[in-house]
């Protein structure tokens, strides 16, 4: 029993990681530009593909494809925020909304059009791997994806804490019109800041390469888990989302094993409805605001 | 060195400020003041570009500053502490002051700025961990200063930065203003209270309805019947 607990704990954590990349996103663009990104998941679909004809076409091992996607998602997550959403802040919440949904509406069919609705898997080296410890599996891939989002979600950290650009950020977020008093560029921060959450996000699709299917709706799965992260840590709060993020895969992971193996999400809702009237504004203050 | 030509200001339709010819000199002390409404924080939001102007001209030494980002103004040397202080308030004291040194040429002396920055503020070296949102109204409005002296500024601007303080504080806030007027740094202050504006500034102007309707030295300002009866409550 409680050996199946602590496996149920570890799966969670594993998979929480990818949550928490995705979370982290969606909170950091909400935070900074005050958008609310619907296409997160399918910058998560555009890094899967990515790593997957690197990996099939130039036998690149998807963990390796992160130096590719990380950068090519952040160049289309500035021109994404230079030439669309920009055009769209100021003008009401509505025309937001529209643009990120279609966005993500046409992100799907372009892919379904261009990759088809095939599952497409890859296998390395290590994709069967696993290690134990005291009766405890932890499957090799997962154990790298996790370790890496950890390790980017500390970079970032780093970046906001230490850097002029990360302190700038934070300003921007908390106050907008005095970030400008202050000499900060708007359309550069903000530029900077969809660019990494979109890196982020195409690095979560390069590391779920290396044990998760990629299809064009593979996005869907992980915005939704965001979203709720991203209101359980409490809008705009980076940590906040990274901690709600692993929060999450392990509520899912519990009710999987505990409640019935399609009822992961039923406890990851009753978990939110729950924090929600007993916390209103998520489980942390604003850190980011 | 700023000279406001002119400048019409208006947030919808209506006008906010209409026709507002002021200028400051270097290393001058000057006052703007007026009740609630008047149009005094406008005219500093147009200066600094947070609000558009749709007519007139603003020069700052020899630059068009009308058309310009709110950024770039700051990147020529004015400093805005606007009203109701609004610190970043999940940055820490140091963070703040930081940030407050964010273009270029600030940022390459910025630790030479901020122990000047702390002695003039000590309390603000006493917390420089401690984020601002915790920090009570007045020290905040330190706090707010020093981040636009952090700029090195040619021209700070400051908006009611007696607002909401108790007299004490207030006197404390005046006469650091004081201190770094002395230090040759020009001043633009806006304040409803006028009796200890006016105790500060070199010249003043008062608008009333978006418009100014009396200028002259603190002195005459002083002595006007008008501003006695209407400000001073003589
Ligand atoms: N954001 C805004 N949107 C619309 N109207 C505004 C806005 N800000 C100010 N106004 C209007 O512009 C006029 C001038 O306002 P302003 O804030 O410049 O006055 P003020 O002299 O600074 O007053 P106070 O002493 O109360 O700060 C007022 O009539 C005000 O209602
Ligand atoms: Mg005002």
């Amino acid at each position: 029993m409680l050996i199946t607990l602590a496996q149920a704990v570890v799966n969670g954590l594993l998979i929480g990681g990818i949550y928490a990349l995705v979370s982290i996103g969606v909170t950091l663009i909400f935070g900074v530009v005050k958008v609310v990104n619907f296409a997160q998941g399918e910058f998560v679909m555009l890094g899967m593909y990515v790593s997957f004809f690197l990996a099939t076409r130039l036998g690149m091992d998807p963990i390796v494809s992160l130096v590719v996607s990380v950068p090519v998602l952040f160049v289309l997550g500035m021109l994404l925020q230079h030439y669309l959403i920009r055009r769209v802040l100021g003008l009401g919440d509505m025309p937001q909304i529209f643009l990120t949904f279609a966005l993500s509406l046409l992100m799907m069919n372009v892919a379904l059009m261009a990759f088809s609705a095939n599952y497409r898997t890859i296998q390395t080296a290590y994709s069967n791997l696993a290690l134990h410890f005291g009766g405890l599996y932890v499957p090799v891939p997962k154990l790298i994806a996790f370790a890496v989002a950890m390790g980017l979600s500390a970079l970032l950290w780093v970046f906001l804490k230490t850097t002029d650009l990360g302190k700038a950020m934070r300003a921007a977020a908390q106050n907008y019109d005095v970030a400008m008093l202050m000499g900060i560029n708007p359309d550069r921060v903000f530029a900077v800041a969809v660019g990494i959450a979109i890196a982020l996000a195409g690095a979560a699709g390069s590391l779920l390469m290396a044990f998760y299917p990629a299809y064009p709706m593979v996005g869907q799965v992980f915005v939704l888990m965001a979203f709720v992260a991203v209101v359980l840590g409490t809008l705009g709060n980076v940590t906040g989302a990274l901690i709600a993020g692993l929060m999450m895969g392990v509520a899912e992971s519990l009710g999987i094993q505990f409640v019935g193996a399609d009822s992961g999400m039923i406890v990851v809702f009753v978990m939110f409805l729950v924090t929600l009237m007993i916390r209103p504004n998520g489980l942390f203050g604003g850190w980011a605001r | 060195m700023l000279k406001l030509s002119s400048v019409t200001a208006s947030y919808g339709a209506v006008p906010a400020v209409s026709e507002v010819s002021i200028d400051v000199g270097e290393g001058e002390a000057v006052g703007l003041l007026g009740a609630n409404g008047a149009g005094k924080s406008t005219v500093l939001r147009a200066i600094s570009g947070l609000v558009k102007v749709t007519g007139g001209s603003i020069d700052f030494f020899g630059t068009e500053l009308t058309r310009l980002p709110a950024h770039r103004v700051t990147a020529l040397g004015i400093a805005h502490v606007p009203e109701g202080r609004q610190v970043f308030p999940e940055l820490t004291v140091k963070e703040n002051l930081e940030i407050g040194a964010y273009i270029p040429s600030a940022r390459a002396d910025r630790a030479r700025t901020l122990e000047l920055v702390f002695s003039i503020f000590p309390v603000l070296a006493e917390r420089r961990d401690q984020l601002a949102g915790t920090m009570s109204g007045g020290e905040q409005q330190m706090l707010a200063v020093g981040r636009g002296l952090m700029l090195k500024p040619r021209l700070l601007m400051l908006d009611e930065p007696s607002l909401g303080l108790a007299p004490v504080m207030a006197d404390a806030t005046f006469e650091k203003v004081q201190e770094i007027h002395a230090m040759g740094t020009a001043i633009l202050l806006v304040e409803q209270n006028v009796s200890r504006a006016l105790s500060l500034v070199d010249r003043a102007y008062v608008v009333e309805s978006g418009r100014v309707i009396l200028q002259g030295s603190s002195a005459e300002l002083a002595n006007n019947r008008q501003v006695q009866t209407a400000y001073l409550g003589l």
